[in-house]
């Protein structure tokens, strides 16, 4: 399982207003391209120094495919950057602050403690 | 040497810039009164007259990020560009550009470093809302060059409590051993209770209202000795999973001195979270 890699899509979709539409648009085919083109990619280095061996586990893949933010959050992804990518997808769909209200009432199972998001 | 003129604390609340430029239906409903206590807040600033911010805060993961995360960072660079499309698109925060005080900036690093601090630095600092949100509300003519120091709260593992108060107690000093005749305002933004991406965010008010009050007591009268001893880094995590940006708080009563209440307190409980403004003036009425 890799929580920093999970992070690493969120923070890296999130920046770019292109990659956001894609994903709220595509969500399966754009985590599919991006493991493929971007999950190794160091930022600040060119693309021939990239890493070799990043990469995610079917239940962190399936997590990303299925826009499933609640299961994010019970992976240990960090809840600022799933918060900030998920309210620019959707807070379009509600009224005001009705996407933040539902996404509270869809983790309103979770307990402290909160799943450790340390990397 | 330099004079520390103001040392202020203030949450960073991203929606102050909307409310407050927000007309007709759009305004919101506590807008106004919002705006009068950030106007009394900025007048503290104003009176004491500063020639220099140093400006403390935390990267929400914008330039900063997991490959290569500093604890402590100082900005040494003339300009700073500020807030990113994220902040642009959530908040509607403007584009903003400020200016540098690179002197100050090489003073605390090299006399941080000598007094047991591995500050890291960045000569192209983006900075966000965790400072720009304190130059809109305390100094929004933006006219006055900074030093950005950046805390990390936000990506574990955290320096504990206790390194915050102590690196505001050394940024104290520091900035009073500065061999300049400036004067130098310190301004820290943090968190009381918040929720950010959980299940108790965005109630009516911040996820724990008694966390926030004694927060509030300990921050107003100084108490740093008392703070210590009930907040670590693990009690942060009940009042809400973003507390732990009240340790910039804590940094900043480290800078304002043990025992020091605070000359200027003020509060206002928002939707989400607790605003909270507090003003220390070093010479006593801030009048010099």
């Amino acid at each position: 399982m890799s929580k920093y890699l999970l992070n690493k899509f969120l923070f890296t979709v999130d920046r770019d207003p292109e990659l956001v539409e894609r994903y709220r648009a595509e969500p399966r085919a754009t985590v599919e391209w991006w493991e493929g083109a971007y999950a190794n990619r160091i930022l600040g280095c060119h693309e021939g120094e990239s890493s070799t061996w990043l990469g995610f586990d079917d239940v962190e893949r399936e997590a990303l495919a299925s826009h499933d933010y609640p299961r994010l959050f019970e992976l240990g992804a960090h809840p600022f950057l799933i918060l900030t990518l998920f309210i620019a997808m959707f807070e379009r769909d509600h009224p005001p602050l009705g996407f933040q209200t539902e996404y509270a009432r869809r983790l309103g199972h979770v307990r402290l403690p909160y799943p450790d998001i340390a990397t | 040497m330099a004079e520390v003129v103001a040392v202020i604390a203030s949450t960073h609340h991203p929606f102050y810039y909307r409310a407050n430029t927000a007309t007709g239906e759009d305004r919101p409903p506590f807008a106004d009164e919002w705006v009068r206590k950030v106007m009394a807040f900025r007048e503290t600033l104003t009176r004491a007259r500063p020639d220099v911010l140093v400006m403390v805060g935390s990267d929400h993961f914008h330039q900063l990020w997991l490959d290569n995360m500093p604890q402590f960072l100082i900005g040494k660079a003339p300009y700073y560009d500020a807030n990113f499309y994220n902040e642009e698109r959530e908040f509607g925060l403007p584009r903003m550009v400020c200016r540098g005080q690179e002197d100050l900036s090489a003073h605390l690093l090299r006399e941080g470093l000598d007094a047991g601090f591995d500050l890291a630095f960045s000569n192209e600092l983006r900075i966000d809302h965790s400072i720009t949100c304190p130059i809109i509300t305390l100094r929004p003519q933006n006219d006055l060059p900074i030093v950005p120091v950046y805390t990390n709260i936000f990506a574990p593992p955290l320096p504990r409590p206790k390194r915050f108060v102590q690196l505001g107690r050394a940024i104290r000093e520091m900035v009073e051993s500065w061999p300049s005749d400036q004067r130098v305002a310190i301004i820290g933004t943090g968190h009381l209770s918040l929720e950010l991406g959980g299940p108790r965010q965005f109630g009516p008010h911040g996820p724990d209202p008694e966390f926030d009050r004694k927060a509030v007591e300990w921050i107003s009268s100084g108490d740093i000795e008392g703070c210590l001893a009930e907040v670590t880094l693990d009690s942060l995590h009940l009042p809400g999973n973003a507390t732990h940006g009240f340790m910039d708080f804590m940094l900043m009563m480290g800078v304002a001195g043990d025992g020091r209440k605070a000359d200027y307190v003020d509060t206002y409980d928002l939707f989400h979270t607790m605003e909270a403004y507090f003003t220390w003036f070093p010479d006593g009425g801030g009048r010099s």
